[in-house]
């Protein structure tokens, strides 16, 4: 296992409950393979604005059952590609929170952080302590199974699998 | 030990030899599939993982659907490559006019038996729990993972059991019963959860109807929607497997973790209202919102029995002038089937356009995406904004009669309104 490490970044906020993955990516842009790409279309059908707040470490928060919907996995690979390190919200979707997992973008469960946050505001999200800092207020983050996090800080599923190939 | 129905199917799937909600465990797959969308991603990470075949090829299936037939040069790559690898790794491919709506090909064509575990890059693949299985939506780096390794990971899911008592009324589907699960349960309420639909009422329905049900899982947030395999799955598997299976239910005493009664004597049509799954309202209460569109297909309500609901609607009739119709059986056996019966006659006559089977307009990708202002009344499963287009379009889903009813009178109608207004 890599090191851990606190994650930090500014804070992009959607304040809405049961956003969907057509929404955060429509579906008419599935067919682009190249993440750099995918990431233009960002947001498309709920803010595209919200990408103009795409700035450095980012740490996007988020409401209730966030990622509700499609597979489509373009959604997390363009919030990587856009240098989101952590997504906090309220709760997930299961398809959308096992994509974050497997691609290794943390993903953490923490509703009293994610309702503090306001938009810009500094996140420190330390998944080994299960704790997340909203502008130096720490809040308790609901504990990610160790399975998950292993897997995050490894990398996502593919270096995981790797590892499993090398092991034979 | 008491135990689910979903707990039985994985505990049969994993190396673990007891499992409780919440366990995170590694589960075998009988059946992997993906299509034109999620299968690129996948042979890539897959490549990625260092493996170069995949686990199994005869439990391997790809379906070209989704940008079919391809819109533009891309989608026509993205399927040129699902073709090529397919051929390459000796897997079972479904190309253009061959198959149809990779969840309906795969339940016509025998794929799937009661018991499985069915991976699937889609996250409609909850439709295969119709026949008794646990088929789960993945993202495209887990398909890989299945592709490869022939296991994905899995949180152990709780069980909600949902029981439809009573009989349906006129004019109500299986749409109209998972839609009132959803408006019980909300688009968040099944999440980390399986649904089993059980009862009197489950029972009574056909497989057609029970692939609706189960289709719509997914939009209360659930890992998949499982019917119990019973004498209706029999007979309806007979000559499309030779694969033996047994059926399985829920032990006596096994732990729920909520339960959901629906009492179809008092269930009437209903309508999701825009934009979302769960904004679920009475037919009733939908009545005269006007119609620029409506959509009659996909992989929740293409089958036989919804065209011949929306065949009774349009024989003698006409779409009105206000609306278009398109029509999109789900699988091209379907297609030929409601061509001999002369159901695709009754909808060329009436006005209607037939698609070929394809994901098309329900995820916005062609054949029929809708403008800015516009409203339609769909039979799919996802109203969400932008879904089928503009984001500035609306989207109602109904049932096959409610929307075929809508199309004739150009807007939302009870359907024995339609029936006696103008005798056919
Ligand atoms: S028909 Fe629609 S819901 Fe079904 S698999 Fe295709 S895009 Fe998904």
């Amino acid at each position: 296992m890599t090191a851990a490490r606190a994650i930090e970044g500014s804070a992009i906020v959607i304040d809405q409950d049961d956003v969907d993955t057509d929404v955060l990516y429509p579906g008419s842009f599935l067919n682009i393979p190249d993440p750099d790409q995918k990431k233009n279309h960002l947001f498309e059908g709920l803010d595209p604005s919200l990408r103009d707040q795409l700035v450095g470490d980012t740490v996007l928060v988020v409401g209730e059952n966030f990622g509700m919907g499609s597979s489509r996995e373009h959604v997390p690979q363009a919030m990587k590609a856009a240098g989101i390190q952590c997504v906090l919200g309220k709760s997930f979707a299961r398809i959308f929170e096992r994509n974050c997992v497997n691609l290794g973008l943390m993903i953490i469960t923490a509703p009293e952080a994610a309702k503090a946050a306001r938009p810009g505001a500094q996140i420190r999200v330390d998944a080994h302590a299960g704790t997340v800092d909203v502008d130096g207020v720490s809040f308790e983050a609901r504990p990610l199974p160790p399975f998950m996090l292993d897997m995050i800080e490894a990398g996502g599923l593919v270096p995981w699998a790797q590892r499993r190939v090398a092991a034979g | 030990m008491s135990r689910t129905l979903a707990e039985k199917i994985l505990l049969a799937h994993t190396e673990a030899e007891e499992i409780q909600p919440g366990d995170i465990v590694m589960i075998r797959c009988d059946l992997v599939m993906a299509n034109d969308i999620s299968g690129s991603v996948a042979f890539r990470e897959m490549e990625r993982m260092g493996v170069p075949r995949v686990f199994d090829p005869s439990k391997v299936l790809m379906v070209a659907d989704h940008f079919m037939p391809a819109k533009d040069a891309k989608s026509a790559e993205l399927q040129r490559i699902l073709k090529t690898w397919s051929k390459d790794q000796g897997v079972a491919f479904y190309d253009q006019g061959r198959g149809g709506i990779e969840h309906a090909v795969m339940v016509e064509d025998g794929w799937v038996v009661p018991g499985d575990v069915v991976a699937g890059g889609d996250s409609h693949t909850c439709t295969h729990g119709a026949l008794g299985a646990f088929a789960t939506g993945l993202g495209s780096t887990d398909v890989a993972a299945c592709l490869a390794f022939g296991e994905f990971w899995q949180s152990v899911p709780a069980t909600i059991r949902v029981e439809f008592t009573g009989s349906k009324q006129p004019f109500v589907s299986g749409k109209d019963l998972i839609l009132a699960v959803i408006a019980e349960l909300g688009v968040g309420g099944g999440t980390n959860h399986v649904l089993e639909f059980v009862g009197d009422g489950a029972e009574a329905l056909t497989i057609d109807e029970r692939l609706a049900v189960s289709n719509l899982a997914v939009e209360a947030g659930s890992e998949t929607g499982i019917f119990p395999a019973d004498e209706v799955t029999r007979e309806y598997l007979e000559g499309r497997t030779d694969r033996t299976w047994t059926p399985e239910r829920s032990d006596p005493g096994a732990p729920f973790a909520r339960e959901v009664r629906i009492d179809l004597d008092a269930l009437g049509p209903l309508i999701a209202m825009p934009h979302s799954p769960g904004n679920v309202a009475s037919l009733d209460d939908a009545i005269g919102i006007p119609i620029d569109q409506a959509y009659i297909g996909n992989c929740s309500n293409g089958t036989m029995t919804d065209l011949r609901q929306a065949a009774q609607l349009f024989e003698g009739r006409t779409v009105h002038e206000r609306c278009r119709a398109i029509i999109v059986p789900a699988t091209a056996k379907i297609y030929r089937e409601a061509l001999a019966e002369g159901l695709i006659d009754t909808f060329v006559e009436a006005g209607a356009v037939v698609s070929t089977p394809t994901c098309g307009a329900c995820f916005g990708g062609g054949m029929g995406v809708l403008a800015a202002g516009e409203k339609a009344i769909a039979t799919t499963n996802r109203n969400f904004k932008g879904r089928m287009g503009s984001p500035e379009a609306e989207v109602h889903l109904a049932n096959s009669w409610v929307a075929a009813a809508a199309a004739v009178a150009g807007e939302i109608v009870d359907p024995q309104d339609v029936l006696d207004a103008v005798p056919a």
